[in-house]
């Protein structure tokens, strides 16, 4: 694995008596596409902008390329940032902004021409640069705001959840312009969004975070298809939360049923929560199933019908390809690798998990 | 039926600008291009030429800009000062620099009279440090002060509008471009607030370039601006035809000094002032 490039060392921050991070450690890999992810307020933004230089954590450092950078300031990082209003300068060219940076930096005219050009091809907008700011879209802007950044070469680009003003398929199309980008440059990304989509489909490694709190580290495989707790499984997908009590190893009883696991060492009759992803249900004739119940709802998705089943007073979401009648009345089973066991949180704001990924 | 009715509502103001702007402005021709019998004559315009009507017009355009210099110099790090302020009561400190417009502005130029006079406050205090009483009124530069002081606020005004339109965002991405304080304020700031200088501009030069209150008040008749002379003619002397002949030349050096401005004003931020 490649080395260490930034590393945040037990940072705190509050505002007044709002904390929003604590004791927030965290690193980034060389060439690694990292996303912060969390709802609003989790601390994401905040742990961005600590990085990016516009705050000053109250205690901790931060570490970049083996330097104590904590109270440099924003112009003296060697990174830089795409906002999420793509902050373009209103009273410049789209050139002039490309530039921006490059003249601060008394590069020669020939080499700021020629890194213009080149950056106006990578994003696709060859020819725009007389053009002026308000004559371009949103999803031209956000191009533009990340050719202004990528110029400068940072070792690290830092996004602000730079997609969040952009509608579906414009975003859809940007998350692989990003992918293609961050193969083509070779640097650092760590992005910063509340949609797990995003997280998902161009992510090395995905950090959700919750209240100030790291939530889990991991792939995106990892954090989908092993979420460490309930609020994870809960943020990333849909998926069926249940209080259910560890019996003893490899068996975990929910609604009353005994089921068959494939985890161990929770001890024995401790209570957890189970969690079971909707794709992962199966719907069977009735006497096949663990339990059985009836479909109080039918909705199509396209890709797939997302289902109500009402069983013992739970009410579980299926997802499934094949049509069903409401008030039908099916059995459902679920394999034992596709049953994620986890310790319930000892209180709302501890559900901070130490993983190493 | 629509569309007439719809032009019926601009009837209103067409009898305003009729009123209150044309015929008034077409007397004032009227009497600047006539002789008291009536007859055509360029005579009035060409009073300018008369060296007390030159020397009026030249020491008003002189304090004139002083004024606005000295009124842009205060504003600017003044507005920007106040545009940064991050706290809840950020409108109140900008309400209490505007809160001297609302008070007469006869009563505020007054005052100062009496602060400066020979007999006023600060001279009682020069006198008793031992600086005697100093001249402080009845001289050009007491104009100027009294102009700065009535006219700061219509510089602080859109100059701070134009800098609270600036988001912040902008600020943070010059800095994470590598920009310091100084490129920041040169190269994003400056830019940002031409239009709001230029309306600042406009708002103070014209009012003072026209004033005879102040100097009225605080040059003590020593201090003879066009605006005096002008006011003279029509109090006074009572040559109304003399007194519009001037105003209708003042108003051809505000047309210029608009249009010369406007030449800087790429975004048309000052238009609304026209």
């Amino acid at each position: 694995m490649s080395k260490k490039l930034i590393s945040f060392i037990d940072i705190t921050k509050s505002y007044g008596d709002n904390i929003v991070l604590d004791e927030l450690n965290l690193y980034v890999r060389e060439n690694e596409f990292i996303t912060l992810l969390g709802p609003s307020g989790c601390g994401k933004t905040t742990t961005l902008r600590i990085l990016g230089g516009f705050e000053t954590p109250d205690h901790g450092r931060v570490i970049f390329d083996g330097k104590d950078i904590t109270c440099l300031p924003p112009n003296e990082r060697n990174l830089n940032t795409v906002f999420q209003k793509y902050a373009l300068f209103p009273h410049m060219s789209i050139a002039e902004n490309i530039a921006f940076g490059l003249k601060i930096k008394k590069k020669s005219r020939d080499y700021i021409e020629d890194k213009i050009r080149y950056a106006l091809k990578l994003v696709n907008l060859e020819g725009f640069g007389d053009r002026s700011v308000d004559s371009l879209s949103g999803g031209q802007q956000q191009r533009i705001a990340i050719a202004r950044a990528i110029v400068n070469e940072p070792k690290v680009l830092l996004l602000d959840e730079p997609l969040g003003a952009l509608d579906l398929k414009l975003r859809q199309d940007m998350q692989y312009e990003l992918i293609r980008l961050k193969n083509e440059l070779g640097i650092t990304f760590v992005y910063v969004t509340h949609d797990q989509e995003e997280a998902l489909t161009m992510s090395d490694t995905i950090v959700v975070m919750n209240q100030g709190y790291i939530q889990q580290i991991g792939t995106p495989e990892m954090i989908y298809n092993e979420p460490v707790n309930a609020f994870v499984a809960d943020f990333i997908g849909d998926s069926n939360i249940l209080d259910g009590i560890m019996v003893q190893d490899r068996v975990v009883s929910v609604l009353g049923v005994k089921l068959p696991c494939v985890d161990e060492g929770f001890g024995s009759n401790r209570p957890v929560d189970v969690v079971i992803r909707p794709e992962d249900v199966e719907i069977v004739a009735p006497e096949d199933g663990f339990m059985e119940g009836d479909i109080t709802s039918v909705i199509f998705k396209g890709v797939h019908y997302e289902l109500d089943i009402l069983v013992n007073g739970y009410e579980w979401l299926v997802h499934t390809t094949q049509l069903y009648a409401v008030g039908q009345h099916v059995g459902i089973r679920v394999i034992p690798f596709n049953i994620q066991i986890m310790n319930k949180p000892e209180s709302e704001d501890e559900e901070a998990v130490e993983i190493d990924a | 039926m629509r569309r007439l009715m719809r032009q019926l509502l601009a009837g209103p103001y067409l009898v305003w600008i009729a009123g209150f702007i044309i015929l008034p402005v077409g007397v004032i021709l009227y009497y600047a291009f006539t002789t008291a019998d009536g007859a055509f004559t360029f005579a009035h315009i060409a009073a300018i030429a008369d060296p007390v009507h030159v020397k009026s017009i030249l020491l008003s355009l002189k304090l004139g800009l002083s004024c606005t210099v000295v009124c842009l110099l205060l504003a600017y790090p003044l507005a920007m000062i106040l545009s940064s302020f991050r706290f809840r009561h950020q409108s109140f400190v900008v309400f209490l620099f505007i809160l001297p417009m609302w008070m007469n502005f006869m009563l505020r130029i007054l005052s100062w009279r009496l602060i400066l006079a020979n007999s006023g406050i600060i001279n009682a205090l020069l006198v008793r440090l031992g600086f005697g009483p100093v001249k402080l009124l009845n001289t050009p530069a007491t104009v100027v002060f009294g102009m700065v002081y009535d006219f700061l606020p219509f510089m602080i005004l859109p100059i701070y509008n134009s800098m609270t339109r600036i988001k912040d965002d902008i600020i943070e991405a010059a800095r994470d471009l590598g920009a310091g304080n100084l490129t920041i304020l040169a190269k994003i700031i400056f830019p940002l607030t031409v239009s709001g200088i230029i309306s600042g501009i406009i708002m103070v030069f014209v009012p003072a370039l026209t004033s005879f209150v102040i100097s009225d008040l605080l040059g003590g008749g020593k201090v003879l601006l066009i605006g005096n002379v002008i006011e003279q003619e029509f109090m006074q002397g009572t040559n109304w035809n003399l007194g519009s002949g001037l105003s209708v030349v003042l108003m051809i050096f505000v047309i210029a000094s608009m249009a010369v401005m406007n030449i800087f004003d790429k975004d048309g931020g000052g238009a609304a002032v026209w």
